[in-house]
């Protein structure tokens, strides 16, 4: 076997150093009954260039020469190239948690500087080193707001990405925190008079997204007001780090729980991710996770080290902020990367790309067929009503190698007809006017059915 | 230097501050392509919720970001360097095919979205992946939706729940071994249980004895880690999964030391109800400084009504689909499906092995282990004489003596150009060196390390203030951590003075 380093001879040579006759010998602590005395039922040993093939050939039964205005929580955005250069270095790649700091000042260095950005990009005090992703970091969020207020409710936006809301309603359901749900306004922003009535006494945070599922930018301040007036932190989390280039980040927050995907990470069907929880320096002993601290070493020297560890679960065991332990520590350095590379100026202009080829997609669309939630600023993102099902267009854009916006009927089946598209600096003027041609094709072949039908009845 | 080692030599590398330290306004690593839509006024499209100012963020060019993260990359050790001793961490080669094959375009560009007639080869992957892990778990079903190995036993135990409440009692509590990583009694507070201690036998295991006394219809799980870590197979792990099952208990058992077992034994056939696996450390995928993981969790069939939403499922026609239709589900742990950059890694691994590269693999980690415990026997105090398998733990009763604690060792072990071993873990050996070298290392990798860790005990009793100021050849000294903790400093800020 490729992997392993050792001769038969020196297998033997070390068994007799050992002082037994045969391999087996060292398994005689497992029971006989429990050995395996046949081969596993896998695949038989493949080359390298098999293992290739095999994944290319799955590559292509996967779309890969299409392109795509889905986003919903996962975006497409060019990866510089350096990031995989960088990341792909052994010395990051495969090292571990940086728990002894003298052997690892470069992941912790690095970690230091993620956490810097992720704050000043954020508006917040600080940030921790990662979390799974966006969907378990704002389960943890509200976790760690019950925590902090000694509260058990939570109230949460319905325009919170739905799988999001899914996470937190398994984490919540053995935490004894009752959730609320809090519909949203034809703007498809937040209902505030809504979340007035929802708020209660016990009510410990309130979990809203900016921008929200639609694309729609919050009013995060009046929300903010509402909230901290009965006493409950406000939770933002963000699923379109990009958005944080061109739109004010939600300052007055007192947890922001991010995805951080957008920045540099491969849409790569779902995982992995990056989330990230920022937060008030206040708050910073209940929050959960790793976190990078500058310390100094005997002769004066700025060094850093993995800090307040006694929030973890293994110096806390049960009594834990959180059971969490690995978490995304090589994507959040591709988040870092990208963050480097993209800067003070051109995370800016990287945003407004995204802003100007979503405010053109959303007119063209709007010609043909309706664009809801008109009334509030958007950043990448915006819903389509059709007059046929989304599915079927989409069908006929899939003709066009072009995947199309994700139809909404299974998570927010009141909006009939509707699709959540999106546009990154990715997408071309081309790639929009095709799927508006479609739209509006569908609209005109739908228009003079329904005129037939008149002219029959 | 006291003692001279073989395996390392100090060398220059490059001095680096932070990188908003090395900031100028205008300098820049980025390029956009020119704009193929009309501009817009971005105060009009988003009024007061248009933000002006980024803050502190740097503006650097490309040539110094490489240089920047190179520069740190070498301030780390690596496994890509040199044996990784962690116990419990099982630190071997990260194959470099499976870096290539997750990048392939269709998978690293795949959508969770798209439509499942064109996601059909990321759900092969899922299901080919499932499959192998069921047949080398001998287990019944799987997720792969846990994003790291506590993640795991959260969806476990949540299992562990829905399936006692389906019986119309949730029950109380989970019993866990003194000797269990930490994220064990964290994760049942999690899923609302109480935790209730069971100690070890002299053996180092289980005290089956105990067990039967503390079994009641309130104990919901055992979580027991097998091999425990110690390093030590429980060999009345039928006799344990009886006592469970007989009053109605399920045994969840922490896969953290997987690599002992696969190809040799398995969990599935010893009893075991549920269990996760951590494909970053037994399937190879990188530990990437601290993550991603990835923490499938398998289950017998009375288990699998509960699993989280979506299921991978072949349809009649032979394509995939997910489910979302499983009423009984404890719901979603992840947005989308988990981290499948990492089932794709596992599974080049597994495929680039196969069932005899598999076994002997696990043949070569206990091999390895073994051979590290017979040549440190004597110099380092072995707490428990029963048999080890992956991983081996010493004390350092003997070195403490003299003052020098396993941290010390730990420290010292670096100069010799080694990354430390787990310290003080598991707790029930106080001062505990564990070591699991893994499958990885060449004779004469773990003839070096030996050689070194022998070293290092003359040195303590020759000069034991010298052991106690490593490291002495890193590029800082021993960190003051306390300093870190009572005045936490959590990020630069441009009026923090560098060196």
């Amino acid at each position: 076997m490729r992997y392993l380093p050792k001769s038969p001879a020196d297998r033997e040579a070390m068994l007799k150093a050992i002082g037994v006759r045969s391999i087996d010998d060292l398994f005689s602590p497992i029971p006989g009954e429990y050995r395996l005395t046949r081969d596993l039922k896998v695949p038989r040993q493949m080359a390298e260039s098999e293992i290739v093939d095999w994944f290319k050939q799955r590559s292509k039964e996967n779309g890969d020469d299409y392109t795509s205005f889905l986003g919903a929580g996962a975006y497409f955005h060019y990866r510089p190239v350096v990031i995989d250069a960088l990341v792909q270095r052994g010395e990051f790649l495969t090292a571990y948690t940086p728990y002894q700091a003298e052997f690892a000042q470069g992941t912790l260095q690095a970690i230091f500087e993620f956490q810097t950005m992720i704050s000043e990009l954020t508006g917040m005090d600080l940030a921790n080193a990662s979390m799974y992703d966006g969907s378990t970091g704002a389960a943890e969020a509200v976790m760690m707001a019950v925590r902090i207020t000694g509260k058990s409710g939570a109230v949460i936006a319905r325009n919170v990405h739905p799988e999001y809301r899914e996470v937190l309603g398994t984490y919540a359901t053995h935490q004894g925190i009752p959730l609320a749900t809090v519909a949203y306004t034809e703007s498809g922003r937040l209902n505030l008079k809504d979340l007035e009535k929802a708020l209660g006494d016990d009510t410990a945070c309130v979990l809203i997204q900016s921008p929200n599922f639609f694309g729609t930018v919050e009013d995060v301040e009046a929300i903010a007001e509402i909230a901290h007036k009965r006493g409950a932190l406000l939770i933002v989390s963000i699923a379109e780090a990009v958005s944080l280039g061109i739109v004010e980040p939600p300052r007055v927050a007192d947890i922001i729980a991010m995805e951080a995907q957008s920045f540099g990470v491969p849409v790569g069907f779902g995982g992995p991710y990056c989330g990230v929880i920022a937060t008030k320096e206040k708050f910073v002993r209940q929050m959960p996770g790793r976190l990078a601290g500058q310390t100094v070493d005997k002769k004066g020297k700025r060094g850093f080290v993995l800090t307040l560890a006694t929030r973890e679960q293994h110096i806390r065991r049960e009594k834990a902020t959180s059971n969490i332990c690995t978490n995304q520590a090589l994507v959040a350095l591709m988040v870092n990367i990208f963050m480097t590379v993209y800067g003070k100026v051109g995370l800016r202009e990287l945003a407004k790309q995204n802003l100007a080829k979503t405010a053109y997609a959303a007119d063209q669309f709007g010609k043909n067929a309706k664009v809801l939630f008109a009334g509030a600023p958007r950043f990448n993102e915006f819903v389509v009503q059709t007059s046929e099902e989304p599915s079927a267009i989409n069908s006929r854009l899939l003709g066009h190698k072009i995947i199309g916006g994700l139809p909404l009927k299974k998570f927010y089946p009141e909006l009939g007809n509707a699709a959540l598209w999106c546009c990154t600096e990715l997408t071309t003027r081309s790639m929009i006017d095709t799927a508006v041609g479609l739209v509006a094709e569908s609209e005109r072949s739908v228009g003079s059915m329904k005129e037939a039908e008149e002219v029959t009845l | 230097m006291k003692h001279m080692t073989r395996k390392a030599t100090r060398h220059i590398n490059q001095n680096e501050n932070l990188i908003f330290e090395k900031s100028s306004p205008g300098k820049a690593a980025w390029k956009l392509p020119p704009l193929d839509v009309p501009e817009v006024d971005t105060a009009k499209l988003l009024g007061k919720s248009e933000r002006k100012d980024l803050g502190n963020m740097p503006e650097v060019s490309e040539i110094e970001i490489i240089r920047h993260f190179t520069r740190l990359s070498t301030w780390n050790y690596a496994i890509d360097l040199g044996m990784y001793p962690l116990g419990s961490c099982t630190m071997k080669y990260n194959p470099r095919v499976n870096e290539f094959v997750s990048r392939v375009e269709g998978l690293a560009n795949g959508h969770p979205y798209q439509p499942a007639k064109i996601s059909q080869g990321a759900m092969r992957i899922m299901k080919t992946l499932s499959d192998c892990l069921i047949e080398i778990t001998g287990m019944d079903a799987i997720t792969l939706q846990p994003a790291a190995g506590a993640h795991g036993e959260f969806t476990g135990l949540l299992m562990v729940r829905a399936y006692h409440e389906s019986k119309g009692n949730a029950r109380k509590k989970i019993l866990i071994p003194d000797s269990a990583h930490g994220t064990n009694p964290a994760t049942a507070a999690t899923v609302g249980y109480a935790v209730e201690n069971l100690k070890s036998n002299d053996r180092g295991m289980v005290d089956v004895a105990a067990l039967a006394s503390q079994m009641n219809e309130d104990v919901a799980a055992l979580m027991v880690t097998n091999p425990n870590t110690l390093g030590v197979f429980e060999q009345e792990i039928h006799k344990i999964a009886d006592l469970m099952h007989a009053k109605g208990g399920l045994l969840y058992m922490d896969g953290a030391n997987m690599n002992a077992l696969v190809g040799k034994a398995r969990p599935g056939d010893f009893g075991d109800d549920v269990m996760h696996l951590n494909l970053h450390k037994t399937f190879s995928t990188p530990h990437g400084g601290g993550g991603p993981g990835s923490g499938p969790v398998a289950i017998k069939k009375a288990l699998e009504p509960f699993l989280p939403t979506p299921v991978v499922v072949t349809k009649s026609d032979g394509t995939m689909a997910f489910d979302y239709n499983r009423p009984q589900s404890v719901g979603r742990v992840r947005a989308f499906y988990g981290n499948f950059g990492m089932f794709i890694r596992a599974l080049a691994y597994i495929f680039a092995n196969g069932p005899d590269g598999l076994r002997q693999t696990t043949e070569d980690a206990v091999l390895n282990a073994n051979y590290i415990r017979k040549g440190l026997e004597g110099t380092y105090d072995l707490p428990y004489s029963t048999p080890s398998m992956h991983e081996v733990v010493f004390s350092d009763k003997v070195q403490s003596k003299k003052g020098v604690k396993t941290m010390d060792l730990a420290k010292r072990l670096i100069d010799y150009g080694f990354h430390p071993y787990t310290t003080a873990f598991p707790l029930i050996v106080p001062g505990a060196l564990m070591i699991e070298p893994t499958e990885s290392e060449p004779k004469e990798e773990l003839d070096l390390f030996i050689e070194a860790m022998k070293s290092i005990a003359e040195e303590v009793e020759e000069d034991p203030q010298f052991v106690l100021d490593a490291p002495h050849n890193t590029r800082i000294s021993r960190l003051d951590e306390t300093l870190a903790a009572r005045k936490p400093v959590l990020r630069w800020k441009p009026e923090s003075t560098s060196h």
